[in-house]
Order: structure tokens, then C-alpha cells, then sequence
């Protein structure tokens, strides 16, 4: 249903059905740039339980698209603007507690999507447009949209690398952050803002309705079968691509709609891993209790214990 | 000294007496109130350099209010907390400062990070362009000292989340053990942790002060372990009761802290522990 209407323009005929068509080349380079972005921006926020902030901004990016259809305007940037803007008002009621940080949440969600609503009901026409701002349309990936989302993707991933270390320190423990001289809430702004660009990024891809999945659910994935910070975030971003290159060639083969063949597949990987663990925790259960036992109880500061024979050179530590 | 001062001149020797930049922690009648609700009232005194100072005091009495203020994390209503003398909300050399807070924001959630990564975080020295690369590997053998010297080497690779309270807060004061810090606060440390681990960490600060030299601030509960180890003591119930050398607490400025009566038994009454 969702494909069947595709424009046939075949460039060349060795290549898998899939790569013959040029929607297609575009809508899988548009899904690895989501993939690595989402859930990488998605790690930050689900650690520290922010996770429906996704769902809210991508609200907020839908009045920002209903504006933008309106007013005839760049979709991305009018987008980008609104998501941007309501995300550093979130942080700043966030920071300066005059809202409960999920009822802010709230105020925002509901407040856009009654203003998309109002906007789409008065200015009637573009049905079909918002329906594809809803749930993903590969065939809407143009070379111009390409182009800015590869722009955004790299500008997010370098300052996740540049900033990792700060991030995290941050996604630990803010106040501890802040006492290692971390600037946490210019920091914090900047991911929100960076967040936003992730929104306006993927929901061509996924729609408006699903980003928050590509957003979390890697990520839940990631923290469930690797150790460390750094290789959470690169598996988050590795399981982001699989799963939404992967969902968009079922998409393609079986005609079903992207957006939600990426979710499904994402949600699919969950509950395997989930399951995985249940099963690990069942069978290596008993002895592995055994083994994390406090079986350092007994080094407990003895080590180096009240004898002081570890640091009778003062300067060994200092 | 607030508490039971007598009229006779007070002695000062200047020379003796430490520059602004050398005092540790100086509050300065300083204020802090919640929605206009005083939550700290006009604390007055200085953690001295060398010093182990206990700050004591009733749940909800400010004691952790107090630490953030001096922290910089919270911002004075009025007056003034100065770190090593520099304004805490203009503080640039946290490198100095090690903080052990009362529990961690994420403790609860699966947190991927092991407990090296979370004691690396203390070998932070500033956001560094072109050590970005080499960042990670640069301090490994100062951040191996730390734990080893908390006791938790062995639980290096496992996960935050997979390891006790007592453990997560050795491997917070391994974090701030890294850095080197001249001074060390830490927030009712001993929370969570059982009797023996409550008397190896005791032993283990000790050490730290008096063989290191760090000056240690630590809220606690416990009026014990306050008069065993500590040096000095703020008690506080909004604002001081008492502050001055251990030894020097009685039955009635506790009395006055609690508002019920309390009676001292010294199992050490010449305080040769220390």
C-alpha cells in the first residue's frame, strides 16, 4: 500500500531490486545518518530519565511542520526552530524548577499537538503532506534533505565526541559534574538543542508519531548486552542502523510503512535481548550470585588498612 | 568557638594565622532560604587547612544545604562562602576539591558505566581540544592508586548499577581520591555502609587527614564517630549551635542542637584516639 505508488526510476539493473531505485539509495543513506544520531543523542537522555522529551519535542516538531506548510516555508528549519525552542524552554523550567519536570513535559506535548491540530483543521489541503510528517515516507527524503541531515548528523556526532566526557559525567551525576568543573548547564543546553536537531532529522524517516522509539529503544538494547559507557553509545548507534536500514528494506519487500517496520523491528530486538538475559539470569543465576558476592569485603580498606603501610611516603599519593 | 565562650581576651597570633587563599571553607554571614523559607541562617566560621571538621546536626537542620553552598551549588541568599578564599560561585580550581555526595542522582537505574569509568571522571582537568584522543589512557595509573587505596580495585570492571551502596561510595571517594584534592567533602559518607565497612572507612579518612594532610569536611549523624575522629565541629540547626574542637562538644550544646537532653559518655575523655 505504502509503496505501491512509487515512481520507478531504475539506474541500472545488476544491483539488488532494492538499490534501483533512487527514493530508495536516498531513504537508506537517511536511515544510517538517523540511526548512528538518534539513539547517540537517545543514551544521554535515557540514563537520565528524560527519555520522553523525544515524544515531546517531536510534537513540537509537528506544529513546527503545520507552520511551515502554512506559511509555505523550508519544512526542516521551521521545524528545527520550534523543536529547538521548546526544548531550551523545557531545560530552563527544568533547571529553574518552576515546573515539575514531567508536567512541563505535558504542557509542551499537549500544547503543540492541539496547535498542529487547530493549524491543519483551519488551513485545509496538505493531508497528504502531514500524513507523511506522521508516519515517515522514504519516497519524501529529497538530495536537499540529504544534504541537511548529513550536515546535522555530523554536527551531532562531533560534539558528542568532542563533549563525551563532560556528557557523561553529567548523565552520572550533575552535581558532581559540576564540582569537577564540568559547564553543565551550557552543556545541557546544547543537548537539548542538539535533540531537537535529532527530531527534526529523523522524522522524515520514522515520522513524528515514532522518533521517540529510534530515540530510546536502542539505547535499552545497548544497555542491556554491553559494559562501559563509550562502547553503550557506539552500540546504541550500530543497533540505531541496523535496525533502521533493516526496517526500511522489509518496508520496502513486504509494502509496509517504514516508520513503524523500524519501531517493530527495534521493539523485536528488545524482547530477544530481554528474554536473552531472563534466560542467562535463570541458568547462570545461582553461580554467578556466588562469584559477586563482596569478595572484596575482606581487602575493604585493609589493603591499605589502618597500618598505613601503603602510603607511609606521603607524596605516594599526593 | 560559639558555644560556652568565656569573657577573658582571646590571644590572637597573626603570623600563625592562615592567609584567605589558604582557608579551605569560609562562610561569611551567609543565608540560604528555600521560597523565602530560611533554610540556613547567618553561619558564621572557617574550616581550617589540616583541619577534620564534622558538621552535626538534626535531619532537615541544613547540614547538606550548608555543603552545597560551599560547593557553589546552590547560590547564598545573602553573604558569602568563599573556597580557598575565591568566591565558591566563581571557583575555578575544583581540581583542589574532592566531594563524596550522599548518594548518586542515577543509583537506581541500570547504569552502563563501570566503576573505573566513574573513578576516571576524578582525572577530569577542564574540556582539553587535543587531548581528546589520549584523554581516557593518560591518568589509568593514579585512578588504579585510588581504588586500591578505597579498597575497590576488584570491582574495577563491574557495573555501577551491579554493585552495593557501601561500594558505590568507596568508588565515589576513589573518584575524588584522583584528584589529588587539598580538600575532601563528603556527605553522611557512611550511609548504607555496615558496622565493619563504617570502621574501615573511618580508618581510611583518618589516614587521609592525618597522613595526607587533606582537610576533611563530613556530615554526619553519627556523635560517635564525630568525637572519635573529628578534629572540629559545626553543630547546626539553621544556624550554629556550636562550633569549635571536638573535645569541647558537651552534653549542652547537643542538649540544644536535638531539643531534647542529651548525655556524654566519653569511653576516651582525653581524646587520645586522635
Amino acid at each position: 500500500m505504502f509503496l505501491c505508488m512509487i515512481p520507478t526510476i531504475r539506474i541500472g539493473n545488476s544491483m539488488p531490486e532494492i538499490f534501483q531505485y533512487e527514493f530508495m539509495n536516498r531513504a537508506i543513506v537517511a536511515s544510517v545518518l538517523v540511526g548512528v544520531t538518534a539513539p547517540a543523542i537517545g543514551m544521554f537522555l535515557v540514563l537520565r530519565r528524560l527519555s520522553l522529551i523525544a515524544d515531546t519535542l517531536s510534537h513540537v516538531a509537528f506544529a513546527g511542520v503545520a507552520v511551515a506548510l502554512i506559511t509555505k516555508s523550508f519544512t526542516p528549519i521551521v521545524a528545527f526552530i520550534a523543536t529547538a525552542t521548546a526544548a531550551v524552554s523545557i531545560e530552563e523550567l527544568r533547571v529553574r524548577r518552576l515546573l515539575p519536570g514531567d508536567a512541563a513535559l505535558a504542557v509542551f506535548l499537549y500544547g503543540a499537538l492541539a496547535l498542529a491540530v487547530v493549524l491543519i483543521s483551519a488551513f485545509d489541503g496538505f493531508n497528504s503532506t502531514i500524513f507523511s510528517y506522521l508516519f515517515g515516507s522514504v519516497m519524501s527524503v529529497s538530495s536537499t534533505d540529504l544534504w541537511w541531515m548529513g550536515m546535522l548528523a555530523l554536527v551531532i556526532t562531533l560534539f558528542l565526541f568532542m563533549f563525551r566526557f563532560e556528557l557523561t559525567q553529567i548523565t552520572f551525576d550533575s552535581d558532581l559534574a559540576k564540582t569537577n568543573g564540568v559547564r553543565v548547564h551550557m552543556l545541557n543546553l546544547s543537548l537539548a538543542i542538539l535533540t531537537a536537531g535529532t527530531i527534526t532529522v529523523s522524522m522524515r524517516v520514522v515520522g513524528v508519531l515514532l522518533v521517540g522509539a529510534l530515540i530510546v529503544i536502542p539505547v535499552l538494547v545497548s544497555i542491556r548486552v554491553v559494559k562501559g559507557l563509550s562502547l553503550t553509545l557506539l552500540v546504541s548507534s550500530v543497533i540505531g542502523v541496523f535496525v533502521a536500514v533493516f526496517g526500511m528494506v522489509i518496508s520496502f519487500y513486504a509494502d509496509l510503512a517504514p516508520g513503524g517496520s523500524v519501531v517493530l523491528i527495534a521493539i523485536s530486538l528488545l524482547i530477544i535481548v530481554e528474554i536473552g538475559a531472563l534466560i542467562k539470569k535463570r541458568i547462570f543465576g545461582s553461580s554467578q550470585l556466588m562469584h559477586s558476592s563482596d569478595h572484596t569485603h575482606a581487602h575493604e580498606f585493609h589493603a591499605h588498612g589502618a597500618n598505613g603501610s601503603a602510603t607511609d611516603d606521603p607524596h605516594s599519593h599526593r | 568557638m560559639n558555644h560556652n565562650s568565656k569573657s577573658k581576651p582571646i590571644e590572637v597570633d597573626v603570623e600563625s594565622f592562615p592567609r584567605p587563599e589558604k582557608i579551605p571553607i569560609r562562610f561569611d554571614e551567609t543565608w540560604f532560604a528555600y521560597d523565602s523559607m530560611p533554610v540556613v541562617r547567618d553561619i558564621n566560621f572557617s574550616i581550617m587547612p589540616g583541619e577534620f571538621a564534622a558538621i552535626l546536626g538534626p535531619n532537615g537542620s541544613g547540614k547538606t544545604t550548608l555543603m552545597k553552598l560551599a560547593l557553589g551549588l546552590l547560590k547564598p541568599s545573602s553573604g558569602r562562602v568563599l573556597l580557598f578564599g575565591e568566591s565558591s560561585e566563581n571557583f575555578k580550581d575544583w581540581h583542589r576539591i574532592g566531594y563524596v555526595p550522599q548518594r548518586i542522582q542515577t543509583a537506581e537505574h541500570r547504569f552502563p558505566a563501570s566503576v573505573r569509568e566513574i573513578v576516571q571522571f576524578g582525572a577530569y582537568s577542564g574540556f582539553r581540544f587535543f587531548s581528546l584522543l589520549k584523554h581516557k589512557h593518560k591518568e589509568n595509573s593514579r585512578v588504579d592508586d585510588a581504588m586500591e587505596l578505597a579498597g575497590i580495585l576488584e570491582l574495577a570492571d563491574r557495573r555501577v548499577s551491579d554493585i552495593s551502596a557501601g561500594q558505590q561510595q568507596r568508588m565515589l571517594i576513589a573518584r575524588a581520591l584522583v584528584r589529588r584534592p587539598d580538600l575532601l567533602v563528603m556527605d553522611e559518607p557512611v550511609a548504607g555502609v555496615d558496622a565493619a565497612g563504617e570502621d574501615q572507612f573511618h580508618s581510611m579518612v583518618r589516614r587521609l587527614n592525618r597522613d595526607l594532610g587533606i582537610t576533611i569536611v563530613m556530615v554526619s549523624h553519627d556523635i560517635g564517630a564525630v568525637m572519635r575522629e573529628a578534629t572540629t565541629c559545626a553543630c547546626i540547626n539553621q544556624d550554629i549551635v556550636f562550633h569549635g574542637p571536638v573535645h569541647q562538644l558537651d552534653a549542652n550544646a547537643l542538649s540544644t542542637l536535638y531539643g531534647f537532653p542529651v548525655d556524654v559518655l566519653m569511653h576516651d575523655p582525653d581524646h587520645t584516639h586522635r
